[in-house]
């Protein structure tokens, strides 16, 4: 460990802030993903001066830098894979400025999404993009990560909800960027660029008033085929739903014993499906919405009747992904994006190549916009790790066959990396590279994330064709 | 060959506990000490994954690693958070039997005095001669506690009253017969408090009994690592309760720390499945005093008015350990004219959790702070909470302006023009 970079972190926010010891090290090699690596040195700014003498120390040394919020990703965005300084952010958590006004508010990025919102609630206002991790995850990481969330159906994703940034690039200056301004969206493009191209300080956020009313059901279904069918029909009415999920009954056991939210036990899947707008409105979607599902196939549809009820039909769907714990020591989420239409077929192939790998494969994802979210149930201390990666991997191959893409709300980071020649060609991750060096010709910036290496491509498209003739 | 059940561990872990953290860290921003020092090591996530590694031989279990375990509450805030079932308690508990190094007054309260209610009463005797007689003044000055180690727990310690009586008659025709646990610190640091419980419980029409014979529950010695001491406890306690039981409907608590242990006794018995029968059949018959009194259903004619501004702070042994929230709520909704204003993450730890006050100060003081901050924005004129403990960390701050919910239906049943 370089311990001139040690003593010139501390000299930058004190050394009760630096973490170089081997506990608290350890303690950083995770996040809520698979991936784990050991970091150099740990660093906690409280200040975006703190963060510009941090990278300019960083970079004088030729430590990478990972900048981490919660470390609830599930792509390792905030794993230290080639070593390097984690630069934690959770400390920068004041809310700088509210303004209702103009429907608009400042945040540092170590803010905790959930809260901020209860925050301000007495406002009506809150801030759209719900990840179901949003108890715990920074508005920071949201940004960096382009969260999405089941709400994002009508709401969008994070990328949608930022209106400006402060950002540290990699050469110590800092720019401040802005929907705004005129030019490119260098906003945009900041957002979900997980820490490869600078590390944000502050975020400018548009405040979402919320809807008059809301109506939340719940559809029954005894086949999966029947709710896959209703997503479309329910689009087909011409009518934009705030969430759409979907949940298998796999999933929905296991979420019912941890939340206990009345989830039918003996159904195959339900849809949570939530719209808002005025009152009259609401009302005539949510009634039209039932009917389609009984259309399809519903055996029943119950209306939350009030908030309580609602919040708990909530709680089992955002709890979901960690409550696979009661059911399997490992799991392993997948974020694939197929055309909603091809719900039905994908989540047969789905179950076809879990079968043949010899795992339980549950589902549980915002139907709406075909953002899957398949759970490969596994045992890592029997060793099933590599094998459950494999069949995860024909998984999303199967997506970006039929039409999708491999990531909807997860990020690349080091989970999707070797995946992205499957939807981009060598052109493609050729320019994202050169767009890379721009920002940061060193590299530093949470190195090996996001692009593949040139060379790793073409085997990664043979392994794809190999996926698709079954092998 | 290894077995599920195996314990090849360096700690003395329940198969399977640790296992069930998938890292998810939605537990994070639930854990007060997460929220006050913002650092991995002191995150539930966290722990669990510091006793994975020290379990396997990778951290050594001294140090850091007992720092860390030191600072965790034991509030179980992680374990409402948590969505995949993680018994935290079990889990930090049992590391604890391997961490602590208690002190030697704390070995010798726990293990001397708090078992025997003959000693508790004597001891308070002493102290509250101690804060009489201006010894108390002298020992401050002459920087004596210091030296002892003894500044932050004399600092706390509150002003002993005389000793405990019990008043108050069965009102109407009997609805109930209950067993009332007297706990074992409060008897003295809070008579008030359990002589208040048993006249609410006799004026709702219960016939109380008194388990003066019992000491205490063992609490504070699952929390501090002593667990073979609170197996031994808990086995006498089994035996007493049963006897209880033989004449009662049910044993009313007024401590959530002291209920959340009782109900968990069968914990203690892993392995013995004769004790942890008998110690599961006890639990089914402990209430809170909150979750008996809203199930009973208060005769609110007897209940007279109270125009006063409430905030709850929820125990943490309540809520998180006992899954208690809406019956207090319940109750303090029946008084008259008592009107109750929420405060922020009112089921966030005050910084009392048993002795941790005394062990943590630092952080004790900031979850304190917190706690007020959010209190006076509520706006309300007093707290109303449900645990001596919590009670006496709030008054701390607040003197004369923080009750347990049962002194509120005492004083509502006082309140009522007869």
């Amino acid at each position: 460990m370089d311990l001139k970079l040690q003593g010139a972190l501390a000299a930058v926010v004190g050394e009760e802030n630096v973490l170089a010891d081997t506990l608290g090290r350890r303690l950083y090699e995770y996040d809520g993903g698979v991936d784990r690596a050991l970091p150099d040195l740990v660093v906690f700014p409280q200040t975006r001066d703190e963060v510009v003498a941090i990278v300019k120390a960083a970079r004088a040394h030729g430590a990478p830098i990972i900048a981490r919020g919660a470390g609830t990703g599930l792509s390792g965005g905030a794993i230290a894979r080639e070593g390097g300084v984690v630069l934690s952010l959770n400390r920068m958590r004041r809310v700088l400025e509210v303004d209702t006004e103009l429907g608009r508010a400042v945040v540092e990025p170590g803010v905790v999404n959930l809260e901020f919102s209860t925050s301000i609630a007495a406002t009506g206002f809150y801030f759209a993009p719900d990840p179901s991790s949003q108890r715990a995850c920074t508005i920071g990481g949201n940004a960096a990560e382009n969260s999405g969330g089941p709400h994002t159906l009508l709401h969008g994703v994070t990328v949608n909800h930022v209106l400006g940034l402060e950002v540290v690039l990699a050469s110590g200056e800092v720019a401040r960027l802005s929907v705004d301004d005129g030019g490119w969206d260098l906003t945009g493009l900041m957002v979900g660029s997980e820490g490869t191209l600078g590390i944000i300080t502050a975020i400018t956020i548009k405040l979402t008033r919320r809807a008059e009313s809301v109506a939340t059901l719940l559809a029954i279904y005894n086949d999966v085929g029947q709710a896959a069918d209703t997503v479309s029909a329910i689009t087909a009415c011409g009518i934009t739903p705030a969430a759409l999920e979907m949940m298998d009954g796999f999933s929905l056991r296991a979420i019912e014993a941890a939340t206990h939210a009345g989830y039918p036990l003996d159904s195959a899947a339900v849809l949570l499906i939530e719209v808002e707008g005025l009152r009259e409105e609401t009302e005539e979607d949510a009634e039209r919405i039932r009917e389609a599902c009984v259309q399809a196939g519903a055996r029943e549809v119950r209306l939350a009747a009030n908030e309580a009820e609602r919040e708990l039909l909530w709680k089992g769907r955002k709890t979901a992904f960690g409550a696979m714990g009661r059911i399997s020591p490992n799991n392993y989420v997948m974020d694939g994006v197929i055309p909603r239409t091809q719900i039905k077929r994908v989540l047969e192939r789905i179950e076809e190549i879990g079968a043949r790998h010899g795992f339980p494969v549950g589902n549980m994802f915002h139907a709406g916009d075909g953002n899957l979210h398949p759970l490969v149930f596994f045992d890592e201390r029997a060793g099933e790790l590599p094998r459950a990666l494999a069949a995860s991997r024909e998984i999303l191959a199967a997506c970006v066959e039929a039409g999708g893409s491999i990531t909807g709300e997860h990020g690349v980071g080091i989970e999707k990396q070797d995946l992205m020649p499957l939807i981009f060609s060598d052109d493609d991750l050729d320019f994202m590279r050169r767009m890379r060096r721009a920002f940061d010709p060193d590299g530093g910036l949470n190195p090996n994330k996001m692009i593949p290496a040139f060379h790793a491509c073409t085997e990664i498209r043979a392994d794809a064709a190999l996926y698709r003739e079954g092998l | 060959m290894v077995t599920a059940v195996s314990k090849a561990g360096l700690l003395d872990l329940r198969a399977g506990d640790v296992e069930r953290c998938v890292r998810c860290g939605l537990c994070l921003n639930a854990c007060p000490t997460f929220r006050v020092l913002g650092e991995e090591m002191d995150s539930p996530r966290g722990r669990i994954y510091q006793v994975e590694l020290a379990d396997r031989g990778e951290l050594a279990i001294e140090g850091d690693f007992t720092l860390h375990m030191d600072r965790c509450l034991d509030c179980r805030a992680c374990v409402s958070a948590c969505p995949s079932g993680v018994p935290y308690g079990a889990i930090i508990e049992r590391t604890r039997v391997a961490t602590a190094r208690p002190s030697w007054l704390e070995r010798f309260l726990l293990e001397r005095v708090l078992p025997y209610p003959a000693r508790v009463r004597r001891a308070a005797g002493l102290l509250r001669f101690y804060q009489r007689s201006g010894l108390q003044a002298v020992a401050r000055r002459s920087g004596l506690l210091e030296w002892m180690g003894l500044a932050e727990a004399e600092g706390l310690s509150p002003v002993i009253a005389g000793g405990e009586s019990y008043d108050g008659e069965v009102t109407g025709p009997v609805r109930a017969r209950v067993a009332f646990f007297p706990g074992c610190a409060q008897r003295v640091l809070l008579p008030e408090l359990n002589a208040a419980t048993v006249r609410v419980l006799r004026r709702q029409g219960c016939d109380v009994t008194v388990i003066e014979e019992m000491g205490c529950c063992g609490a504070l010695h699952v929390h501090s690592g002593m667990r073979e001491f609170a197996r031994a406890l808990a086995r006498e306690n089994v035996v007493k309760l049963e006897a209880a039981l033989a004449s009662v409907d049910a044993v009313v608590v007024n401590a959530a720390g002291c209920g959340a242990t009782l109900k968990e006794y069968a914990d203690l018995f892993e392995g013995e499945p004769e004790w942890e029968a008998r110690a599961q059949r006890v639990a089914r018959k402990i209430n809170d005093v909150t979750e008996f009194l809203d199930d009973l259903g208060p005769r609110t004619e007897l209940l007279g008015p109270l125009p006063v501004t409430a905030t709850y702070q929820d125990p943490c042994h309540l809520a998180h350990g006992q899954g208690i929230r809406n019956a207090p709520r319940a109750l303090l909704a029946t008084i008259p004219s008592l009107e109750l204003r929420e405060m922020e993450r009112s089921d966030q730890c005050c910084g009392s959790a048993g002795t941790y006050n005394l062990k943590q100060p630092e952080i004790a003081r900031a979850l304190l702070a917190d706690r007020l901050n959010v209190i006076a924005a509520s706006g309300a004129e007093i707290v109303v909470t449900a645990n001596p403990g919590c009670q006496m960390q709030l008054a701390s701050a607040l003197p004369g302006r923080v009750f347990h919910v049962v002194e509120l239906l005492d004083a509502s049943h006082r309140a009522r023009p007869r």
